[in-house]
């Protein structure tokens, strides 16, 4: 299989920060808001270099989002940014009607997604944020998967015109994304050609998905990884494409099976072509305290679940 | 025209427009009818061509401009807005009728001038305000943002949040208004839930508060020009309006029974004998 080899470890959310402080240089219309959470959406640089295109709004998520709707008005693009729980489903009425169906070039910059925020526990840990959002019309929904991908994601939704929620996390992550790899919103990567299985992941589980290339390997299946950084608008062009190649697939995501990156690939199959396909993801239930690692592990998050799942696939094709 | 008689005129609009649908709010855009024409026909700075007619366009730089956060009296700002010239009077037929860029409350996806915000789930107007307010300053433009909002929307937590943002902010290039009609959905606000003394809510939040009343033009005049001239020095503004929900149609008025009722043809025929057509109706 094709290799990624790494030399340093990042977290997502700071790949952000890097693409803030980016488009602080190069864009002056971009402007920052953010909930009393500078330090964890690390956007320090940012406002060190832009201290005039920045507003703290406290504690103040459904405030946030109604002035990002007024500044994006006046030609402004802001950056709304808080912990993902806090940016969707805390505020979806808010991003509802003042950004998605008034259609304002908002970008909800969300971190801290997901299981692997870790020790906070459950009221923290968003696994649903995909669902609603991807509902949404107007709305661009991002996962981009290590700190390169994320600081061009960032990079890419200030150039993209509407509303855009980006979401992206806390822990530490092998930066495996060559930086010139190019990233363009809806357009999915292939990672790596196979011919057995269909490996379609997004986040955190991408990195996953190419740990489980690997072991499949080694046990004589071929695997084809494909990044989905962008879960709406899907690229449903590569989806099909690959699934028509392989004939079946699994779907790998830090969020709720229900209304995740899987069920849209599950309605893209079933509307064009029909094929098995495993879930990788949570199982309708919510997280609880642990550390990233061990709660991949308990949710069946890792490598190995993407391994069984697309054993699983490959098994149930028809002969 | 005097500004009495262009509020008439809109009114005639809101009762018709809401009969012709069975359904709308016509208590509360009767009540705000004499505010919104002063705005729209007189203190409002406003983009026009050579012509004096309006130009929209969706930024509204180097303009003032108005939002409505209690978007279900969309009947009031829609009548305002095509008289001021925005889009076409016949239009106002087309209210809450499939197809229409009237939608029941104000949205931008039909692109109707003048709307700049989707509203109608409460209590959003004033962050959006303020954000507007704030990228005129960045812009270096100096005109004001308005911006309207019910008595009973404040019982909305957003509003405080907002409300705690501008001051902080210096957000002063901000007037915004409370419809301070006492009414409701489900009775008078002191009793579906007392907002207490809305006044020295804003003033503790660091807010410069006006009263004012607003079906009266002298004193719609007045506050006005007050509080525009207090703009500029570090305070955000609110002007708490008195206003009657249904004010110009005598059984619409001291209850809250019209805040989104339709008029039957009869009363249709009685209210509109109270309002003189001035403008030509629809
Ligand atoms: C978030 C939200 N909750 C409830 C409603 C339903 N609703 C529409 S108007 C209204 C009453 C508003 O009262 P007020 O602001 O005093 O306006 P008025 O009745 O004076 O026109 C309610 C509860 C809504 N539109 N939005």
């Amino acid at each position: 299989m094709k290799q990624y080899p790494y030399t340093d470890k990042k977290d997502t959310r700071s790949g952000f920060g890097a693409g803030m402080t980016e488009l602080g240089r190069t864009n002056p219309d971009v402007v920052t808001l953010c909930a009393d959470l500078v330090g964890s959406l690390k956007i320090d640089t940012f406002i060190q270099e832009n201290p005039e295109r920045f507003f703290q709004c406290g504690i103040s998520e459904a405030n946030m989002i109604g002035v990002s709707a007024g500044l994006a008005i006046t030609g402004k693009i802001p950056f709304a940014t808080t912990f993902a729980n806090f940016g969707s489903s805390r505020v979806f009425d808010q991003i509802r009607q003042a950004v998605a169906y008034s259609n304002k070039n908002v970008k909800i910059a969300v971190s801290h997604a997901g299981l692997t925020l870790g020790e906070d526990g459950a009221t923290h840990q968003v696994l649903e944020d995909l669902a609603m959002m991807k509902a949404l019309p107007n709305m661009t929904v991002i996962n981009p998967c290590d700190y390169n991908q994320t600081k061009a994601a960032t990079i890419a939704s200030a150039n993209l015109e509407g509303p855009v929620y980006l979401r992206f996390g806390r822990p530490v992550i092998p930066v495996f994304i060559p930086e010139d790899m190019p990233f363009e919103i809806g357009k999915a990567i292939t990672l790596n050609e196979g011919t057995d299985v269909s490996i379609f992941a997004t986040g955190h589980l991408v990195w996953e998905a190419l740990q489980a290339c690997q072991i499949l390997e080694d046990e004589g299946i071929s695997a084809e990884i494909i990044n989905i950084h962008t879960i709406k608008p899907l690229d449903t062009e590569a989806i099909l494409a690959s699934v028509k190649k392989t004939g079946c697939c699994v779907s790998a995501e830090e969020h709720q099976i229900n209304g995740g990156l899987g069920e849209s690939i599950a309605h893209t199959l079933v509307t064009n072509y029909l094929a098995p396909q495993e879930f990788v993801g949570v199982k309708d239930t919510f997280g609880e305290s642990g550390t990233p690692d061990e709660l991949m592990e308990k949710y069946g998050l890792k490598a190995a679940s993407i391994v069984e799942a697309a054993k699983k696939a490959i098994s149930r094709k028809s002969k | 025209m005097n500004l009495q008689d262009i509020a008439s005129q809109v009114r005639r609009d809101i009762v018709r427009m809401v009969h012709g649908v069975k359904s709308g709010h016509p208590g509360g855009s009767l009540g705000c009818t004499d505010l919104l024409v002063s705005l729209y026909f007189k203190h409002m700075e406003l983009k026009t061509d050579d012509q004096g007619q309006v130009v929209f366009d969706m930024e509204g730089n180097n303009e003032d401009v108005f939002f409505l956060s209690n978007g279900h009296i969309s009947p009031v700002l829609y009548s305002v807005l095509a008289h001021r010239g925005y889009f076409p009077v016949p239009e106002l037929a087309t209210f809450r009728k499939l197809d229409s860029r009237l939608q029941g409350h104000p949205a931008t996806a039909e692109h109707l001038p003048g709307i700049r915000i989707a509203s109608g789930s409460l209590g959003q107007g004033l962050s959006v305000a303020i954000g507007v307010a704030l990228g005129k300053k960045l812009k270096g433009d100096s005109h004001l943002v308005y911006v309207l909002m019910g008595d009973g929307e404040q019982q909305e937590g957003q509003i405080w949040e907002a409300a705690t943002f501008a001051p902080h902010h210096k957000v002063d290039n901000l007037i915004a208004f409370i419809d301070f009609n006492g009414q409701q959905i489900d009775g008078p606000t002191d009793k579906v839930m007392n907002n207490r003394d809305l006044g020295a809510k804003y003033e503790a939040f660091g807010w410069e508060v006006l009263h004012m009343d607003g079906n009266d033009y002298t004193s719609l005049d007045t506050v006005l020009t007050q509080a525009k001239g207090l703009a500029g020095q570090g305070k955000p503004i609110i002007i708490i309006t008195k206003t009657e929900m249904g004010q110009g149609v005598d059984f619409m008025m001291h209850t809250h029974k019209w805040h989104g009722t339709a008029p039957n043809d009869e009363q249709l025929a009685k209210a509109l004998a109270q309002l003189p057509e001035t403008l030509g109706d629809y």
